[in-house]
């Protein structure tokens, strides 16, 4: 049996069939879409590095049914820096990510940068370091880059909240 | 996991049909029934995903003032929702304490309310265990049983229900509405759940093809908006289930307590209402001699199921501060840390 569903992917409409309803949204972009910037780390909803945002909000990509989310607008991290305006090489959370250090092997961190972006969007956390760790809690970085990730999703937030900075992502 | 078949309910009466056969369950964001199919400890040959289904993602503010919450609300838009957090500050707490962002974000609220526990030993295939496999006994008994339950539990199970959000709605008088086979009902909260007995694998009351719609609080709820807080005490200070957890919640009437709602997380495999604690509390002076008499009252029925002696005190100790906190008054804000014995406003409290 087939099952039709449609996405849009990084701004692009898809129209996917599967051959089996049991592929989640983390395999259909890794192992039919070619994205596979989104990691699979536990595969069971603990670590985070499956992190998308789907209708603009953040999620556990490995949790989800493909078939359920039929008709959803998914960003992945590949869309991420393009979602702002075409060409643009990165996106503010990337640019803030590298100049803070805030990876060391990089595994966790396309997850750690959609979570920070669906935080920052969320419009909850603000200036205070104590709500941005709690924010950021759902994904874990094996490499104990917090520090790094705490400023740069803190300067990033800032940087978006500037005068003629678009905040779109 | 297994193979299934995959059915799209376009409506109500066709998920509860659906849903009504052998082996069949609901799929609404699968947080919780994904994770249990890929470690083979649900084995649904049906999946009704109900995630499409109109008009259950309304958050309804009820001209009596009740609250009626749609069964596939997101956990974090109603944490979130303004006017809901504003009249239930203990159930946006407990809700903002559970989980991650990320899950909040995909979880429902039904669903919420009908994860399964995570005892390790129920999650683990090589392990006996009663719910999962009728008869085949139970290995946390002999187990490491650091974090198991310490009231109504049996020689069969000795798991505890693992909802932040249950342990507040529970003391709020929350109602399900259940659509089934033979039309709609309501269900209290607390009556959804039944305790272990002999068949730990009956967890609820829940026939097959029941689907709950909404959760309902009642006007009375709101009430307690001034003096209303979760308290949670976990492994770490985010993203971890509780080892014990309490909602206290006030009314004042002159200098005394006029009623008291207290209900206990993480002791039981049910969200515990601790109304013996209630009663002490009734028309008592607020200070922390009627608060441990009245956390004395529920514990009184507490025993350790194992290496677990410790959650007793634990209890104890946590509705004192509970009701203490909410004595104090709902911070104006949700606590950067909610729930947390760290943050700031429960420290100096």
């Amino acid at each position: 049996m087939t099952f039709r569903l449609t996405l849009t992917v990084n701004g692009q409409p898809r129209a996917i069939e599967l051959d089996d309803p049991r592929v989640t949204l983390l395999d259909l972009l890794r192992e039919r879409l070619g994205l596979t910037g989104s990691k699979k780390g536990c595969d069971r909803g603990q670590c985070g590095a499956c992190t998308v945002l789907v209708d603009g909000r953040r999620v556990n990509s490995c949790l989800a049914l493909a078939l359920s989310l039929d008709g959803a607008d998914v960003l992945t991290i590949e869309g991420l820096a393009h979602s702002l305006a075409p060409g643009e090489p990165l996106h503010p959370v990337q640019a803030a990510f590298i100049e803070h250090d805030g990876f060391q092997c990089g595994f966790c961190t396309p997850g750690q940068i959609m979570s920070a972006v669906g935080l920052i969007h969320e419009g909850r956390a603000g200036d205070d370091p104590e709500r941005v760790r709690e924010g950021m809690s759902g994904n874990l970085c094996r490499c104990g880059a917090y520090i790094g990730i705490t400023q740069a999703v803190l300067d990033a937030q800032a940087r978006m909240a500037g005068p003629g900075q678009g905040g779109a992502a | 996991m297994n193979r299934f078949d995959y059915v799209r309910a376009g409506s109500v009466a066709e998920a509860v049909a659906a849903a009504a056969e052998p082996g069949a369950a609901y799929l609404a964001a699968g947080t919780n029934l994904l994770d249990l199919m890929k470690g083979n400890i649900a084995r649904p040959g049906r999946l009704v995903d109900v995630t499409h289904l109109p008009g259950l993602d309304r958050i309804e503010h009820l001209p009596g003032g009740g609250v009626r919450i749609g069964a596939l609300v997101r956990n974090s838009d109603l944490a979130y929702d303004p006017d809901f957090a504003r009249t239930h500050p203990a159930v946006a707490e407990a809700l903002l304490s559970g989980a991650s962002a990320q899950l909040r974000n995909a979880a429902t609220v039904a669903g919420n309310l009908l994860q399964r526990t995570r005892c390790p030993y129920f999650y683990d295939p090589a392990s006996a265990c009663n719910k999962r496999d009728p008869g085949a006994g139970c290995d946390a008994r002999s187990g490491e049983t650091r974090l198991h339950a310490v009231l109504g539990w049996s020689e069969h199970c000795i798991a505890t229900h693992p909802s932040d959000f249950c342990v507040p709605l529970v003391s709020l008088d929350a109602v399900v509405e259940i659509e089934g086979k033979a039309g709609a009902r309501d269900v209290p909260l607390e009556a959804l759940y039944r305790l272990p007995d002999s068949r730990p694998d009956r967890e609820t009351v829940l026939a097959p093809g029941d689907l709950i719609v909404a959760l309902r609080l009642p006007p009375e709820a709101a009430g307690f908006a001034a003096h209303s807080r979760y308290l949670k005490v976990r492994d770490r200070t985010s993203y971890a289930f509780a080892v014990v957890s309490a909602a206290a919640s006030l009314r004042f009437e002159g200098g005394r307590i006029g009623e008291a709602r207290v209900a206990l997380g993480g002791v039981a495999l049910k969200p515990w209402r601790a109304r013996a604690t209630e009663a002490v509390l009734a028309g008592a002076e607020p200070n922390e001699r009627s608060f441990g008499e009245a956390a004395d009252a529920t514990l009184a029925d507490a025993h350790p199921s194992g290496d677990n002696a410790y959650k007793i005190e634990l209890a104890r100790r946590l509705i004192v501060r509970a009701l203490t906190l909410a004595a104090a008054g709902t911070p104006e804000r949700m606590p950067a840390l909610p729930a947390s014995a760290f943050s700031g406003d429960a420290l100096h409290a």
